[in-house]
């Protein structure tokens, strides 16, 4: 299906990258936002509130984080495509509605801004310190997709996907940008309309009486009904049948969570996004995501002056984490070096993945800034010293 | 293009972002080049220091902020004692020259002065100094075509103050060439610029 016209600001522009989440939710179609403002991420809702009245959409301001992450569930199951934008303090308080959509199957798409934390820590300042929280940040067993844009245009061109995701496989999706990235002004590229893919909702095609809102029939993920339509169903936190009804047995667990996760595991190939640069010859591979992937560019050109051989990988998956690629350039290398604004997250699963075939290297920052360049070159150096 | 930092820093109010996105928009949008523009401002609506940083290059752009810049454009003495003593070696000071006095200026370093509030002023609105300074910018450094930056200044500012801006962007870039063509001191580097582009 093509974008809806209306809400496409098709040109060329010079925005920052919250800006451009906004124009990439309006373009993937999105028609709702509930939000409560925080630093650096309030843009993203301050252009759709002044936006999407033109298309007839609906922003509310709420009373908090919680409101706002179980409002947007609301009009999901009214029928609208729909999200919220926070950062650190708002994700955390945005937990329990995250797992709740995960348990629901609720399609829609959480926007984190990520700053410094922990708590309020550095509301101007950027970090990249919420990645396992996005992964891990609600009780009991799910699975979440999270995308890691690196510029503006990605703001623009990877929310739209985030929302495709979110319908494609009913999951919320974790939009994990970043203070500098947020904030950066760039050109944006907005094609046309018609050029534009959005996967529409995955909406039943069965009669009032035949539908049961979890049947699966032998896709993983359920086809959905809308509230006003005509359907009756129930959705529930609650583990449940495929009549949506509390079913609180092992069996129903079991089969209910299984099938939560592997919706998207099986799926995790297919989901992978990453840009790969010299890495056909490289003995030390440079794996990094969000705005640290371009300081690490700036590391690895430098490196390549120097005779190194070295080679990057740019997460743009991070979650389900891409872990037969980092498996298979971790057999053709030496080391792998980590950089990334948090004291160690994806660095622990890329080590996981990489099994032993290759050495792992962290390149820590606590966030406030972004990594001297010289920094990163100076552990791709002794990266290539090992074994 | 050769990769150029630029920091342009004032009060909140001046149209410091401004310049920044109009600089911005004529580099990557209007003459094919790539411009990254991040900034730095305090809670305050008007009056707290502000900055914006502005990188421009014929090359993607990687690293987005401005380490030591080579263009130093200020329209405050609080900008100019923060950030003067940043300015690379050899590099270009922009300055306004009723607000800013300059002192403890490194060897090397070009200086080039503009009193853009006084101009504004002449022209109608005070409000419109930054597009003096972004004309002036615009032929000191030759960094930027004067059409291009024209083009993004008209496609910047609301449309009834178009025409304005207009005004004042062609006042700044007359002013520059004037002072160019005025400085014999100043006329190998002109010759630099051109040279460099």
């Amino acid at each position: 299906m093509k974008a809806d016209p209306r809400g496409v600001l098709t040109g060329v522009h010079f925005i920052d990258g919250d800006h451009a989440c906004c124009e990439g939710a309006l373009a993937a179609g999105a028609r709702f936002a509930a939000g409560y403002p925080i630093t650096p991420s309030t843009e993203v809702v301050e252009r759709f509130a002044s936006r999407v009245p033109t298309v007839g959409g609906t922003f509310i301001q709420m009373e908090d984080e919680l409101a706002a992450s179980i409002a947007l569930q609301g009009a999901v199951w009214g029928g609208a495509k729909a999200f919220t934008v926070t950062s650190g303090p708002g994700f955390s308080l945005m937990m329990e509605h995250i797992g709740y959509a995960a348990m629901t199957e609720t399609p829609c798409v959480f926007v984190n801004v990520q700053r410094g934390g922990p708590s309020t820590g550095l509301p101007t300042l950027p970090a990249q310190a919420d990645m396992m929280q996005a992964r891990w940040g609600s009780h009991g067993d799910y699975e979440v997709i999270a995308l890691c844009p690196n510029s503006p245009q990605e703001c623009f061109d990877l929310t739209i996907k985030a929302f495709n995701l979110a319908e494609e496989f009913r999951v919320p999706v974790m939009f994990m940008m970043d203070e500098v990235v947020g904030h950066m002004t760039e050109k944006v590229v907005i094609p046309a309309a018609d050029e534009i893919e959005v996967v529409p909702r995955k909406h039943t095609h069965k009669s009032t009486k035949e539908y049961l809102p979890y049947q699966t029939n032998g896709n993983p993920v359920p086809e959905m009904a809308h509230a006003g339509e005509g359907y009756n169903f129930h959705v529930t936190g609650l583990t449940h049948d495929e009549r949506g009804y509390p079913n609180m047995t092992p069996q129903t667990q079991d089969k209910l969570v299984r099938r939560l996760q592997s919706k998207v595991r099986a799926a995790t190939d297919r989901i992978a996004m990453f840009e790969e640069e010299h890495l056909g010859d490289a003995e030390v591979a440079v794996v990094s995501y969000g705005i640290t992937s371009r300081v690490a560019q700036r590391a690895v050109d430098l490196a390549r002056q120097r005779g190194v051989k070295v080679g990057k990988l740019r997460l743009i998956t991070a979650w389900p984490f891409p872990e037969n690629k980092i498996k298979e350039v971790a057999s053709r290398v030496k080391a792998l070096v980590v950089p990334e604004l948090n004291l160690g997250q994806m660095v622990r699963e890329v080590e996981r993945a990489a099994g032993g075939q290759a050495k792992t290297f962290a390149v820590s920052h606590a966030g406030g800034g972004v990594h001297d360049p010289q920094e990163i070159l100076r552990v791709i150096e002794e990266a290539n010293q090992c074994r | 293009m050769q990769l150029s930092e630029i920091r342009i820093a004032g009060f909140g109010g001046q149209g410091v972002i401004l310049s920044a996105i109009v600089l911005g928009k004529a580099a990557s949008i209007y003459q094919g080049a790539f411009a990254t523009m991040t900034q730095n401002f305090g809670p305050e609506a008007r009056g707290g220091a502000c900055s914006a940083q502005l990188v421009l290059s014929d090359s993607p752009v990687l690293y987005p902020y401005v380490t030591r810049p080579d263009i130093l454009v200020v329209i405050s003495q609080e900008a100019y004692n923060k950030f003067g003593p940043e300015l690379k070696d050899g590099g270009t000071l922009i300055v306004e020259q009723d607000l800013v006095r300059v002192s403890h200026i490194k060897e090397g370093i070009k200086v080039f002065s503009i009193p853009a509030t006084r101009f504004a002023e002449e022209l109608g609105k005070r409000m419109v100094l930054n597009s003096v300074m972004v004309g002036f910018f615009t032929a000191i450094t030759h960094l930027l075509t004067p059409e291009a930056v024209r083009d993004a200044v008209a496609d910047s500012v609301p449309a009834n103050f178009r025409e304005l801006n207009l005004k004042a962007f062609e006042k700044g870039l007359e002013y520059g060439n004037g002072v160019l063509i005025n400085s014999p001191e100043l006329r190998g580097f002109e010759a630099a610029a051109v040279v460099e582009e």
